[in-house]
């Protein structure tokens, strides 16, 4: 019960991360049919600036851990958001017309850079650092299973997250104009939609949910390093792929399923197979994502032609 | 430019007939090998440093029978460059022996053509088990420890502290795995137990799983054999389970990065091993360091250069014995038992492999890595986790 207990706590703390990264594929996919591959370092640039917010708050000296939490959270989501629009205003735009590949490589160079420049002059940025501690480290009894406050506090933050950006594309203007420029992008703009706005805002709110998750993962771990984007953005496009580019949904279903995979992975086949250790269990899920591929090739929620978020 | 050079040239020429008349002695040429350029040249450079002091001190003793001459090689830290350097050296018939090799894919690559060569050489820093051990080439003697050293004498101190129950975690390259084999095998015969031994990929991010199934075991040790990054993240990830067991590793995790990336107060009482001493704190330390100091050399000795000193100094008294011959120095070589250096006592076993380890215990107090003798914990000020 104990061990079990903590095995779904942490699969569903990693499919929220997992989820919130995905989500931010799939919404570039959907208003732009644009392949981010930059996202998840875009997410360790979001953690490093929380991080560095963390470290300047704590040097003006305010002590209370929920102001540093505060402007780890706001520091974070506002470089974040600011550089993925960036992005998407001075690399993905220009290059809409130029085949698919031009994009998908222009991005998967910048994620590079992105990376090395974190870890080049961040100061002494090839090391791990320590993400500070700012959540309550008590617990909850539940029977003999201890379970953390931290970990509840992160995931009720990751599910208000998920059902507010479900609501912010079902029930505002600026949801409906992404759904527009999801589905046509050239009859949106007739409709009088500004169709670089809506693309550049679209990217900023992917890339702040995913400054979130490398935020909701530094606290997480209390670790962060410059390569902790490389994985989850594999991850993260992966569960998106899994549940259906282009749909939400289909992202959050993918990303708690990647989870699920890897804990099971992690747990079970060491137990079955004695000579597997653990260290297979992406092995094992990115297997079983093949698999589902080959089963589903359009995701496990397809795209409808006509509805794209 | 061209004058210079003929000026050079001559001054050169001029000392070479002046020490060949005041010295009359013939000279030997011996061979250092390590790497002078690249990322590691600085430790390549201090071990160069280290044997021509042994050579100029050798040189400037008027009892010594020949005229010393250190042949220094860059071997880049390439297998293939390291390759061609040994071929170099080896092929060379006025070189009577070798101090060789820092980088442990470079050594192994080399020692082929050591032995098809003749050339007797003595490792100066390469820790690799294979380098010694995989072959039966007399040519090939070592001074330095390998990680079946630091195994043994970490499975010696944790068993001598009175721990029992162990849970081994290794990544699953080439240095994890080593550190598993050599650590379980002396453990076990040190009468500790191993609870589990799980294998983890060397990028692994989440650690939970393994350390819930670690928790329900209630080890005392949680073993380490693996690098900084998820050294830290291993160490950081059992504090959140609360799993309250002592974290050992090895010399993989004996740097500064492991204390910040923890942090200073969950590092606090981490353990780890690592061949060799502090240069200060060997036995012949102390000379061999002002002796540095005195010929003002550009670069610091290192963490090796200590190594290249006395690895230098036993082909030189091989060569006092036997004469420039390189099948008499080997056999010499060979049979080196209880010799003084300044490393300590050197014994080489059936595989020419220095047999007294130098391991030296760290443990992690207030955010340094602190010599396990000189620490509060060893003086009982501060107790270790788990016992």
């Amino acid at each position: 019960m104990d061990a079990f207990g903590q095995y779904l706590v942490n699969g569903l703390m990693l499919g929220t991360i997992y989820a919130m990264v995905a989500v931010g594929f799939t919404l570039f996919f959907g208003v732009l049919d644009a392949i981010q591959f930059s996202h998840g370092d875009v997410l360790m640039v979001g953690a490093f600036a929380g991080l560095a917010a963390s470290l300047g708050v704590a040097a003006l000296g305010i002590s209370s851990p929920w102001l540093q939490l505060v402007a780890v959270v706001v520091c974070a989501v506002v470089v974040t958001g600011l550089l993925g629009a960036a992005i998407a205003h001075f690399l993905i735009l220009p290059l809409h017309r130029a085949p698919p590949l031009n994009t998908l490589l222009a991005t998967l160079m910048l994620g590079s850079v992105l990376r090395e420049c974190v870890r080049l002059f961040y100061p002494d940025g090839a090391n791990s650092k320590p993400f500070p501690a700012l959540l309550p480290t008590s617990f909850v009894k539940l029977g003999s299973f201890a379970l953390r406050v931290d970990n509840i506090i992160l995931l009720l933050t990751g599910l208000i997250v998920i059902v507010g950006l479900h609501l912010l594309i079902t029930r505002t203007r600026l949801g409906l104009s992404i759904r527009a420029v999801a589905q046509d992008g050239e009859t949106a703009r007739l409709m009088g939609i500004n169709f670089s706005a809506v693309v550049l805002l679209t990217f900023g709110l992917g890339s702040a949910i995913a400054a979130l998750a490398g935020v909701m993962n530094g606290l997480y771990y209390n670790e962060i390093n410059f390569n902790v984007g490389l994985l989850l953005g594999v991850i993260g496009f992966s569960a998106a792929i899994l549940g259906g580019l282009g749909n939400v949904y289909g992202a959050i279903l993918g990303g708690f399923l990647f989870a699920g995979l890897e804990v099971f992975g992690s747990a079970a086949l060491p137990a079955l197979v004695p000579d597997i250790p653990s260290a297979y269990k992406d092995v094992f899920a990115f297997a079983v994502v093949i698999i589902l591929m080959g089963w589903k090739p359009t995701g496990l929620i397809a795209e409808r032609a006509s509805e794209r978020v | 430019m061209k004058r210079l050079s003929k000026v050079m040239g001559l001054a050169a020429l001029g000392w070479s007939l002046l020490a060949g008349s005041a010295f009359a002695k013939d000279v030997v040429k011996i061979a250092f090998i390590g790497p002078l350029t690249g990322g590691v040249s600085s430790i390549g450079l201090g071990g160069r440093n280290s044997a021509d002091l042994a050579v100029r001190l050798r040189n400037a003793d008027p009892k010594t029978k020949y005229q010393y001459q250190l042949v220094a090689l860059d071997d880049e830290c390439k297998p293939n460059v390291g390759v061609q350097v040994a071929t170099q050296a080896a092929s060379d018939n006025s070189i009577v022996a070798g101090v060789t090799n820092f980088c442990s894919a470079v050594a192994v690559a080399s020692v082929d053509v050591y032995h098809r060569f003749n050339l007797p050489v003595v490792v100066w820093g390469a820790v690799l088990p294979d380098v010694t051990y995989s072959h039966d080439y007399k040519e090939v003697h070592r001074v330095n420890g390998t990680m079946i050293n630091q195994s043994d004498v970490a499975a010696k101190f944790m068993t001598g502290l009175g721990y029992k129950k162990f849970v081994i975690i290794h990544d699953t390259t080439d240095y994890g795995n080593g550190h598993n084999k050599y650590f379980s095998q002396a453990l076990t015969k040190d009468g500790g137990q191993i609870l589990a031994d799980i294998g983890v990929s060397a990028d692994q991010q989440d650690f939970t799983t393994e350390l819930t199934k670690i928790r329900d075991l209630k080890p005392q040790v949680v073993y380490f054999g693996g690098l900084t990054p998820i050294g830290v993240r291993i160490r950081t990830q059992m504090q959140k389970l609360g799993i309250n067991a002592q974290f050992e590793g090895t010399s993989g995790i004996k740097s500064d990065a492991y204390i910040d990336g923890a942090g200073q107060a969950v590092a606090e009482g981490s353990l780890s091993f690592l061949e060799g001493a502090p240069t200060d704190k060997l036995p012949g330390g102390a000379y061999f360091l002002t002796q540095y100091t005195a010929q003002k050399y550009a670069e610091q000795p290192e963490a090796y250069g200590a190594f290249a000193f006395a690895a230098t100094n036993l082909i030189i008294d091989a060569v006092e014995k036997d004469g420039p011959n390189r099948h008499k120095v080997r056999d010499t070589l060979n049979q080196t038992k209880n010799a003084t250096t300044i490393i300590g006592k050197v014994t080489f076993d059936d595989h020419r492999q220095n047999i007294v380890p130098l391991v030296t215990k760290y443990v992690a107090q207030d955010g340094k890595w602190v010599i396990w003798e000189d620490s509060a914990y060893a003086k009982g000020q501060r107790k270790l986790k788990g016992l």
